[in-house]
C-alpha cells in the first residue's frame, strides 16, 4: 500500500480516504484522550499488553491450524475450534489424575510434557479421522461443499464430546510450578502466561523448520502450489494432506492445554469461540501464511486486551470492555478493506 | 364405579375443608373451601382466557421453567426440587394428583426462554408455571405467556425491573415471584459493605442481564448514597468469555477495597482465580450474590474462594423449624442431596400459591370434572395477603412482589462433614 494520491479522484476512493482519516482521528483522539487521563498507571498498560501477547499466541498456534489447511486445500477447516477442544478435554482426565495423586506437583516437567503429549496426540487422532471421513471423498467437490462438511463436522465433535464427557464445565488442577510471577528482563510476568509464550515460539520456530527445511515440508509447499504437478513429481498428495491435517492438530493440541493452563477451566463448548478468533487471526494476518497466523493471533489478542481501554477509556464510556469483540472485529474490517489480503498475505493473481 | 368417584370427590373435598381449616389457624389460607359450587360454563364464557379443564381421575398439570441443564443448572434444578417437595406434601389439589412437566428455560440467552414459554402455551393443560430462574429469560417470556392467560410465579428472579411498571421489562398481570427485589439485596449488600467490611471504595463488574446490570446499580447508587463510598468502575464482560484478565487490570489500576460481581457461573469462578494475577485487586475483598451461589461455584473455585474469604449475597435461609426438620429431609430424599443453590423454599412457596389459587378458583360440573378460569387463577395468587410461607409471610404487592425473605451475606467454609458450604455471616433479619 503506497500512500499517493490516487490518480483520479472517483466515488469509492474518495469513500475509503474519508474512511482512512476518520478513524485515524478516531483512534488518535481516542488514545490521546485515555493516556493524557493518566487512569491506567505505565505498570498496568504492560499487564494489559502481556495478557494480550499470552491470549494472542493461543490464537495464533490455533490460526496455524487454519491457515495450513487453507494453504493446501483452499478450504476452510470450521471443525478445527473442536479438534483443539477435544485435546484439552481428554487431557483433562490426565490432568485431574495427576493432580490427585499429587504427581504434578512433585513433578510438574515431567506431568505437563505428559499431559501435552495426550492433547497433542489426541487432536492430531481427531485431526486425522476428520479428514479421512469428512473431507478427503469430497476433495473434487464444489468448494461450498467441504465448507458445509465442516461445520457439520464441527458440531459432530462438539455433542459426542457433550455425550461422552458430559456438559458441566471441568478445572484443571492448579500446578504450583505455574503459579505467581517470573521476573523476565526486569518485567513480572506471570508463569502461566511466560509458558504460554514460550511453547507459542518454541512451536512456531518448529513449524517453520518443519516448513521451509524438511523433505516433507517441501513436499507440502509443492502441493500448495499445485496439487498435479506435484503428483506428476512422485509426492504422495494424501499423505502429505494428511500430515498437514496431523500437524495442525498438533498445534491445537499443544493450544488446548495452554488454555486449560491459564483458564483452568474446560468444557465442550470451550473451541467454538477461540476457533472464531483463531479463523480471524488467520485472515487478519493473511490466511495461507503461516508467519500471518501469528501476527494474526498476537494483533487480535493486543487489540482485544489493550484496544477497548485505549480507544474508549478516555471518553468515559461506561464499561468498554463489553465492546472488546466490536472493536477487534471493526479492525478486521477495517484491515480487510484496506488489505483485502491480510497483513502479510500476497495478492494471489489467477486465483 | 361412578359412585366410588363421587364418594372419594366428597372424601377429597371434606379433607380439604379439614386442611384449610387447620391451616387457617396460622391465618394463612383464605377461608373458603375448594372446588365450589357454581355454574362452570358462564364463568369460564365470562373468563378472558378460560379455563382449563381437568376431567375427573386426570391430573392437573403445572410446568416448571427453570434453568436445568448447563453450568447454571444448580440454581434451577434446586428449584424443580423444591417444586417437588411442596407436590409430594400437598398430596391431591382439588381432588386431583398434580403431574408436574420439568422444562428447561435456560438462563444465559433470553431466546432460550421465549422458545420455553411457546412450547408451553402450546399445551392448554398446563394450569400454571413456576419460573423462570434468570431474569434474563422472564423477561421474553412473559409476553407469550401473558398473551394465553398463564400465571408464572418465579422462585428466583431478583431485577427490578421485572415489576417496576415503568419498564419494558415489566412482567405484567400474570408475573409475581416469592423472591425478593434486588432493591432490597443491593441495598443489603452495600450496608454489609460500608458497615461490616467498612471500606470506602468499590468497583462492580455485571454481564449485560438485567439481574446483574441491576443489581450492581442498586448496589453503586446505595453504597454511594447511603455511606458515602466511592464507586471506581462499573465494567461489563460477555457471557461465554474467559479470558477477563484485561479488565480486572483496568478495575485493579484504581485498587479498589471491595469488587461486587452479581453474575452467574462459570464466569464469576473465573474471574476469582483471575483476580489473583492482578496485582491491583490482590487486598480487595470479593462479593458476589445469589446467582454464583451454588455447587459449580464451589466445584470450580470453592477452595480459592475460601482461603481469600469471599463472601456472597443471596436469601437468609434460616426459615425455621418446618424448614429444617420437615422440608429438607423431604428434599433430600426426593434429590438424593443437599440443596445445591439457595431458591428451593421459594420455590416450595410459589408451587403451594399455585395449589391454593386452583383450590380456591375452580369450579366443580356435576360430571366431577374440575374448570379452573384462568384470569381468576391470576386475580387470587397476585391477591396473596399475610400467607404463611415456608420463607417467610408473604403479601403480593401491585406489581407482583410477594418476596418476604431477608438477605444473609455468606462465605465458603467447612461444615460439619468437611465439606466446603456457605455459611451466613450476617443477615438483615433481626434478631427476634
Amino acid at each position: 500500500m503506497r500512500f499517493r494520491l490516487p490518480q483520479r479522484f472517483n466515488l469509492v476512493s474518495t469513500i475509503l480516504w474519508g474512511l482512512r482519516i476518520v478513524v485515524a482521528v478516531l483512534v488518535l483522539a481516542g488514545s490521546w484522550a485515555t493516556l493524557s487521563s493518566g487512569k491506567l498507571t505505565p505498570d498496568a498498560w504492560r499487564e494489559l499488553i502481556v495478557f494480550g501477547i499470552a491470549q494472542g499466541s493461543v490464537y495464533g498456534l490455533i490460526a496455524l491450524g487454519y491457515t495450513l489447511v487453507y494453504g493446501v486445500l483452499f478450504m476452510i477447516n470450521f471443525a478445527h475450534g473442536d479438534v483443539f477442544m477435544t485435546g484439552a478435554m481428554t487431557a483433562f482426565f490426565v490432568a485431574r489424575n495427576f493432580g490427585e495423586s499429587g504427581f504434578i506437583n512433585a513433578n510438574p516437567i515431567v506431568a505437563l510434557l505428559i499431559i501435552f503429549a495426550v492433547s497433542m496426540l489426541t487432536s492430531m487422532l481427531v485431526a486425522i479421522v476428520l479428514e479421512r471421513i469428512a473431507y478427503r471423498p469430497l476433495r473434487r467437490a464444489p468448494r461450498l461443499v467441504p465448507l458445509i462438511t465442516a461445520i457439520g463436522a464441527s458440531l459432530f465433535i462438539s455433542n459426542s464430546i457433550r455425550g461422552i464427557y458430559g456438559e458441566q464445565s471441568q478445572s484443571y488442577p492448579s500446578v504450583t510450578a505455574l503459579q505467581g510471577r517470573l521476573d523476565l528482563f526486569g518485567i513480572p510476568i506471570l508463569k502461566t502466561q511466560a509458558l504460554v509464550i514460550a511453547s507459542a515460539i518454541v512451536l512456531m520456530i518448529a513449524l517453520v523448520y518443519f516448513v521451509e527445511r524438511t523433505r516433507t515440508g517441501r513436499a507440502m509447499r509443492a502441493v500448495s502450489e499445485d496439487k498435479d504437478v506435484a503428483a506428476l513429481m512422485g509426492i504422495n498428495v494424501d499423505r502429505i494432506i494428511v500430515t498437514t491435517f496431523a500437524v495442525g492438530g498438533l498445534l491445537a493440541g499443544a493450544a488446548g492445554v495452554l488454555y486449560a493452563l491459564v483458564f483452568n477451566e474446560v468444557d465442550w463448548f470451550m473451541g467454538f469461540l477461540p476457533g472464531i478468533k483463531a479463523f480471524t487471526a488467520a485472515v487478519l494476518g493473511g490466511i495461507g501464511n503461516i508467519a500471518g497466523a501469528m501476527v494474526g493471533g498476537l494483533t487480535l489478542g493486543v487489540l482485544e486486551s489493550v484496544g477497548p481501554f485505549l480507544l474508549l477509556g478516555g471518553a468515559n464510556v461506561p464499561s468498554p470492555n463489553q465492546l472488546r469483540d466490536v472493536i477487534a472485529f471493526t479492525v478486521l474490517v477495517l484491515v480487510l478493506i484496506f488489505r483485502p489480503n491480510g497483513i502479510l498475505g500476497r495478492s494471489e493473481p489467477g486465483r | 364405579m361412578q359412585r366410588l368417584f363421587r364418594l372419594s370427590a366428597l372424601l377429597a373435598a371434606l379433607l380439604l375443608i379439614l386442611a384449610a381449616c387447620s391451616s387457617n389457624t396460622g391465618g394463612s389460607s383464605p377461608s373458603g373451601s375448594a372446588a365450589s359450587s357454581g355454574d362452570p360454563t358462564a364463568v369460564c364464557a365470562a373468563d378472558k382466557f378460560g379455563c382449563v379443564k381437568v376431567a375427573s381421575g386426570d391430573k392437573i398439570e403445572i410446568a416448571t421453567a427453570l434453568t436445568i441443564t448447563g453450568s447454571t443448572s444448580s440454581l434451577g434444578l434446586d428449584s424443580v426440587t423444591g417444586v417437588q417437595v411442596a407436590i409430594k406434601d400437598r398430596g391431591q389439589v382439588a381432588g386431583h394428583d398434580v403431574d408436574l412437566k420439568s422444562t428447561d428455560a435456560g438462563c444465559s440467552n433470553a431466546q432460550d426462554g421465549q422458545t420455553d414459554a411457546q412450547s408451553l402455551v402450546a399445551d392448554p393443560q398446563i394450569v400454571a408455571v413456576i419460573g423462570t430462574s434468570c431474569s434474563r429469560t422472564a423477561v421474553p417470556a412473559m409476553p407469550v405467556l401473558a398473551a394465553q392467560g398463564y400465571l408464572m410465579i418465579s422462585p428466583s428472579n431478583t431485577a427490578p425491573s421485572l415489576t417496576d411498571p415503568s419498564s419494558k421489562d415489566f412482567g405484567g398481570p400474570f408475573y409475581m415471584r416469592t423472591a425478593y427485589n434486588d432493591k432490597v439485596q443491593g441495598a443489603a449488600v452495600a450496608k454489609f459493605a460500608c458497615e461490616v467490611l467498612k471500606v470506602k471504595t468499590a468497583a462492580t463488574i455485571h454481564d449485560g442481564s438485567p439481574y446483574a446490570q441491576q443489581l450492581q446499580q442498586v448496589f453503586a447508587d446505595q453504597f454511594k448514597s447511603q455511606c458515602g463510598g466511592t464507586i471506581t468502575a462499573q465494567e461489563a464482560i460477555h457471557v461465554g468469555d474467559k479470558d477477563f484478565h484485561p479488565v480486572l487490570t483496568t478495575i485493579g489500576a484504581a485498587k479498589p477495597e471491595a469488587l461486587f460481581f452479581p453474575i452467574f457461573d462459570p464466569e464469576a469462578p473465573l474471574i476469582v482465580q483471575q483476580s489473583r494475577d492482578i496485582p491491583g485487586l490482590a487486598n480487595t475483598k470479593l462479593i458476589s450474590a445469589d446467582g454464583a451461589k451454588d455447587d459449580t461455584f464451589i466445584s470450580s473455585a470453592g477452595p480459592l474462594a475460601q482461603s481469600l474469604g469471599m463472601y456472597f449475597s443471596g436469601p437468609d435461609l434460616n426459615f425455621g423449624s418446618t424448614y429444617t426438620d420437615k422440608f429438607l429431609p423431604e428434599y433430600k430424599q426426593i434429590a438424593g442431596k443437599d440443596p445445591t443453590s439457595v431458591y428451593h423454599a421459594h420455590a416450595y412457596d410459589a408451587a403451594n400459591i399455585i395449589f391454593d389459587a386452583i383450590e380456591h378458583v375452580g369450579l366443580k360440573d356435576s360430571s366431577g370434572t374440575l374448570y379452573i378460569p384462568r384470569t381468576a387463577l391470576k386475580d387470587y395468587a397476585r391477591g396473596v395477603k399475610d400467607y404463611k410461607g415456608l420463607t417467610g409471610t408473604l403479601t403480593c404487592d401491585p406489581n407482583g412482589d410477594c418476596g418476604a425473605s431477608f438477605v444473609s451475606i455468606a462465605q465458603l467454609k467447612p461444615d460439619a462433614s468437611g465439606k466446603l458450604a456457605f455459611q451466613q455471616v450476617y443477615t438483615t433479619r433481626s434478631a427476634s
